[in-house]
């Protein structure tokens, strides 16, 4: 779907507000949206909501063959998709240069700052290593989906349990979640990349922008930081011209925004084990709000089944008799070769003498052969006008040798 | 955005349109619906083509699609857990976001599994555990008007009697889930949001 055009008047509307430092949603400069955390039934997956914007990560493993210049290293494996749920324009299957884009950039900043151990990750050197697949679904766009996507996927990875295994010389035991307790990644460091929107040639910058502020902005500015204050990645992009001074401004704005966020994610980590242990449910479903009108729920509750047998039968009762299967039968001419009905060409080959390998074929297509006739032979006996609709004479030829 | 529960499986759906569609989809006479499910993990394979298929058909039969020719409807499914009954889920969560976007339709569905298990007796909306070990597994979408089978999708080998069963306790267990329909549009519309 085309994604509708930013008129002037409110792309004008957005300059000015923001030259006289007011934003849309009444924000401050610095400020960023409210941003949720929660968890779903599995390890591994998590739901993100900064503001109106949602995203959904997903961590799964399973065990492949390591690369071939790295035999002692596990795979890290990132993916984002842009679903068409997230906005119209977004189209299935199709790679726009946002998505290559945020995937890039949530490559850089999670795999090439190495925060993830991954030689704990191998199995058997050379041989089996996990590879840890992190799947990042777009629920809703709302601007910056960059800062969202690394939140999640660093909440999902911190979150995850990956199945315990054992090695006891040449054999390799995996073992089930019911049999161990799974164990989680070795995260040395969490990422999270914040995001600054530039206006007017540099002029003016915000802190996580929204849709409409996304549209109008001249450039981004996006750098990837941990609570150490290191700096994992930063990318500039729409060729606005940077000083010095303002990045460092960005990179302190940054520092303080990331460990804020460090915090909450902690937090909520802690809140979901605690709720895990106490045993209480918990998922997405779970940590829906109840109370609220938009929000309906109930119990599981029984059906009645007593009388469904009898109105089983009842139905079948009443139905008409099937219909003679006016269907030809299949015939095999040769050997590995099925035929069904009239008009195909004979291929040129001839009946030859049934050979050891296909006299497996040869049976099955026999006993076909034989089940079609036998219905057929009943339902002559019950109606006249059958219409046979097949080779007859190749028919009665197999017909003669089973019986 | 209307998500669709089954115990703890989850999906999400979202409705666009009706929009402009591409001059190669358009259909001159009615709209053209597209249904996209996006499973959790890894891209897009057959199955979920298959389970798209199904939904798309169901939709297509309520929906009242010649109000609005040259135009797209897109259904996203967004799976976020699956616990069993998947794509029951998937058409109870179709049907309501259908509903709550708008769109006209001639009747309402949804979606009920029957699973059956190795010694004969019937489970209706299995759990992934109980899915795994029955002998035949079957998803219809059943019409809120009178309560016939408008798509089966069936898994496994069963006998007639068996299929007739299932139906009738299909048709049985949709009244709870169009009373939790009514229930839930109810709620929503109660007060001007």
């Amino acid at each position: 779907m085309k994604e509708t055009p930013l008129s002037n008047c409110e792309r004008d509307f957005l300059l000015r507000a923001i030259e006289e430092k007011k934003r849309l949603d009444g924000r401050q400069t610095y400020d960023y949206r409210k941003l949720k955390i929660t968890f779903g039934t599995d390890y591994g997956c998590c739901f993100v909501d900064l503001g109106q914007t949602r995203v959904m990560a997903q961590v799964s493993c399973e065990l492949v063959a390591p690369k071939e210049n790295r035999p002692t290293e596990g795979i890290l494996f990132f993916n984002i998709e842009l679903s068409p749920m997230a906005s119209p324009s977004f189209e299935q299957g199709r790679q726009s240069e946002l998505s290559v884009k945020l995937n890039r950039q949530l490559e850089r900043c999670l795999r090439n700052s190495k925060c993830i151990d991954t030689e704990s990750l191998c199995v058997v050197s050379g041989e089996k290593v996990w590879q840890v697949r992190v799947d990042v679904h777009t629920l809703n766009n709302d601007g910056n989906l960059m800062d969202a996507a690394s939140v999640a996927a660093i909440t999902a990875l911190c979150h995850f349990r990956r199945p315990d295994v054992a090695i006891q010389g040449e054999e390799v035991t995996v073992f089930s979640p019911e049999e161990r307790d799974p164990i989680p990644l070795s995260v040395y460091h969490m990422p999270i990349s914040v995001s600054f929107a530039f206006f007017q040639q540099g002029t003016f910058l915000l802190v996580d922008p929204c849709e409409r502020e996304e549209r109008v902005m001249d450039g981004l500015l996006m750098i990837a930081m941990n609570k150490h204050r290191e700096i994992c990645s930063i990318q500039s992009s729409g060729g606005i011209m940077l000083l010095k001074d303002q990045v460092m401004r960005c990179s302190k704005i940054a520092s303080v925004k990331v460990s804020e966020i460090t915090e909450l994610i902690s937090q909520a980590l802690l809140n979901d084990k605690a709720a895990r242990k106490a045993g209480g449910k918990c998922g997405f479903a779970e940590s829906m709000p109840q109370d609220r009108i938009t929000a309906l729920k109930m119990d599981q509750t029984d059906v009645e089944m007593t009388n469904v047998s009898q109105t089983g039968s009842g139905v079948i009762l009443q139905g008409d008799e099937a219909p003679p299967p006016t269907v030809p039968s299949p015939v095999v001419p040769v050997p590995g070769v099925g035929q069904v009905g009239q008009g195909l060409q004979s291929w040129g080959l001839e009946e030859e003498e049934e050979d050891d390998d296909d006299e497996e074929e040869e049976s099955s297509g026999d006993d076909q052969v034989e089940e079609v006739t036998q219905i057929k032979l009943s339902e002559k006996d019950k109606k006249e006008a059958v219409v046979e609709i097949s080779d007859s004479e190749e028919e009665e030829v197999e017909v003669d040798k089973l019986n | 955005m209307i998500d669709g529960r089954d115990g703890d499986t989850s999906v999400m759906a979202g409705v666009y349109g009706p929009a402009e569609v591409k001059v190669s989809k358009e259909i001159y006479d009615r709209a053209t619906l597209e249904v996209l499910l996006q499973p959790k993990v890894g891209p897009a394979g057959v199955r979920e083509q298959s389970q798209e298929q199904c939904v798309r058909e169901t939709c297509e039969a309520a929906l009242l699609l010649s109000l609005h020719p040259r135009s797209s409807l897109t259904l996203i499914l967004q799976v976020l857990h699956d616990d069993g009954s998947l794509l029951s889920c998937c058409l109870n969560a179709a049907c309501m976001a259908l509903m709550d976007a708008g769109l006209s339709m001639s009747c309402l569905f949804c979606g009920v599994t029957c699973a059956i298990g190795a010694d004969g007796d019937i489970i209706a909306d299995p759990t992934a555990a109980q899915e795994k070990e029955s002998r035949a597994l079957m998803t219809f979408a059943i019409d809120s008007t009178e309560r016939r089978v408008m798509m089966s999708s069936t898994k496994g080998s069963f006998s007639v009697q068996e299929l007739q069963e299932c139906v009738a306790v299909s048709q049985k267990a949709s009244e709870k889930v169009f009373q939790f329909y009514r229930d839930s549009v109810r709620r929503r519309y109660s007060k001007n949001l």
